[in-house]
């Protein structure tokens, strides 16, 4: 039991560090991209390619990296940001996409500078789908995290791992069924962000 | 208007080319077109255009869809920015000036209300005001008048957000938003279009009589609604294929013998 509350703690922590991280350098990329549309297609295709690397495979390849690679949590967390950026920068674009036009007009004609417009209006508007994004993102890391164990980043994946090599399925459970609670849970607590501020909006 | 010593100069070009349409005495505050040509492509949306407006003055563009008197209009607060020509503002180019600080003296309406929707009633209308760095005092007392005297009572509707409000309220916070600053100038693009015509007079009514408030405002009107234009404005210019056809008073209009008129005024 000890060792379960350690291991989800660590599992946890992993998760959000990375969420993190991809956060910081998710959305300002997505409003890069909205901005400088063809440098931004590049990103995208970029974190697209990314995202279609088997997760397994991933550690393997930062394993000989130095610095950012190698055993332990630290390229875990290095490969749960590569799988948190394409969600995050995706939908902090579409959400930049979405706002109304003649409401970017207004702004603009009302005097705002690119700076004003960005902050007071377009990213406030692109919230809930930053928000969304964010929300694939942490239940997708979750879950990508119990592989971590394979490069000795701990988390729950180290009781599934020791229970696929002991064929002991109640191991396995022991790890999975946390996992996959925390993911139910991640996304239960951010659908609900994601109402609470189109509902500050008048839109649910 | 906006303190420009280009102004000066302004007033001593002879031969304004205006007199014929009744331009207000004091001429030093123009919006002036100089040949302003904008193309999209091949085509010329605006067609060496040369025009002048004087400070007070209340114009509106008539014209058909696609005539140019939006772009006409949108050059001014350089939303749109001339091919060839330009467009100049108390004696001093829209193309040289920090535009931000410009439109910020240029109300703008549009036929869509487009309200920030994550933004109340109020910070709504207090949207120039801020940009300005009004004290919030000044700001709340001028957006409370300016909300009774459009009909939405502040103590009812400052709180609300746009998306529980009908078109015609909408719209008449877009009004409010505009003309809370006092702008020199306000940008009007057929703002009462998409209402249902009940709304439409009742609204065209109270901004006339708020607008009408604020003698020193320069207005400028797209439509394509004659009556609206007459009901608005005192001078009527006339747009058609990028070209300014018509350039007459209100009351002439009516008599008015280019036959675009003519088919305006008999239609």
């Amino acid at each position: 039991m000890n060792e379960l509350l350690r291991l989800t703690g660590q599992h946890v922590l992993i998760v959000a560090i990375a969420v993190s991280i991809a956060i910081l350098a998710g959305v300002p990329l997505g409003t890069f991209a909205h901005r400088r549309k063809r440098a931004g297609g590049i990103a995208l295709r970029v974190t697209d390619v990314v995202q279609t690397i088997p997760s397994l495979a991933m550690f393997g390849f930062l394993i000989p990296l130095p610095f950012i690679g190698g055993i332990g949590a630290r390229p875990a967390i290095v490969a749960l940001v590569l799988y948190s950026l394409l969600p995050i920068v995706r939908s902090t674009l579409v959400g930049l996409e979405r706002v109304d036009p003649f409401v970017r007009e207004a702004a603009v004609a009302m005097g705002m500078t690119d700076r004003q417009l960005l902050w007071s209006v377009e990213l406030p508007l692109a919230t809930p789908a930053i928000v969304a994004g964010i929300r694939i993102a942490a239940v997708t890391a979750i879950g990508v995290a119990t592989i971590a164990a394979a490069v000795g980043g701990g988390g729950l994946g180290t009781l599934i791992f020791r229970g696929v090599a002991m064929v002991d399925t109640r191991l396995i459970l022991s790890g999975a069924l946390p996992a996959a609670l925390l993911a139910i849970g991640a996304d239960l607590v951010l659908t609900r962000v994601e109402r609470a501020f189109a509902r500050k909006r008048g839109e649910a | 208007m906006f303190g420009d010593p280009g102004s000066v100069v302004q007033a001593k070009r002879p031969g304004s080319r205006n007199t014929k349409s009744g331009e207000a005495a004091h001429n030093t505050r123009v919006i002036d077109y100089r040949d302003v040509t904008v193309t999209a492509g091949a085509n010329a949306i605006l067609d060496r255009v040369s025009l002048r407006i004087g400070t007070g003055e209340r114009v509106a563009y008539l014209g058909r869809s696609g005539a140019g008197k939006t772009t006409a209009l949108r050059v001014i607060n350089g939303l749109v920015v001339p091919s060839s020509g330009e467009l100049v503002i108390d004696g001093t180019p829209v193309a040289g000036r920090a535009l931000p600080e410009l439109r910020r003296r240029i109300g703008y309406v549009m036929q869509q209300p487009a309200l920030f929707p994550h933004r109340s009633v109020f910070d709504n209308v207090a949207t120039v005001p801020r940009l300005l760095g009004w004290p919030e005092e000044r700001t709340r007392a001028e957006a409370e008048r300016l909300l009774d005297q459009l009909e939405l009572p502040a103590a009812t509707f400052a709180a609300r957000f746009p998306r529980s409000l009908s078109g015609g309220q909408q719209q008449r916070v877009a009004i409010a938003r505009a003309l809370i600053a006092a702008p020199e100038i306000l940008l009007c693009d057929e703002p009462f279009s998409a209402l249902d015509p009940l709304i439409r007079a009742e609204l065209q009514t109270l901004f006339r009589d708020a607008t009408k408030e604020r003698a020193a405002t320069t207005l400028v009107f797209v439509t394509h609604d004659v009556r609206e234009a007459l009901r608005i404005a005192e001078r009527v210019v006339v747009f058609d294929a990028g070209r300014v056809v018509a350039d007459t008073s209100a009351e002439a209009f009516l008599t008015h013998e280019h036959p675009l008129v003519r088919r305006f005024v008999e239609a």
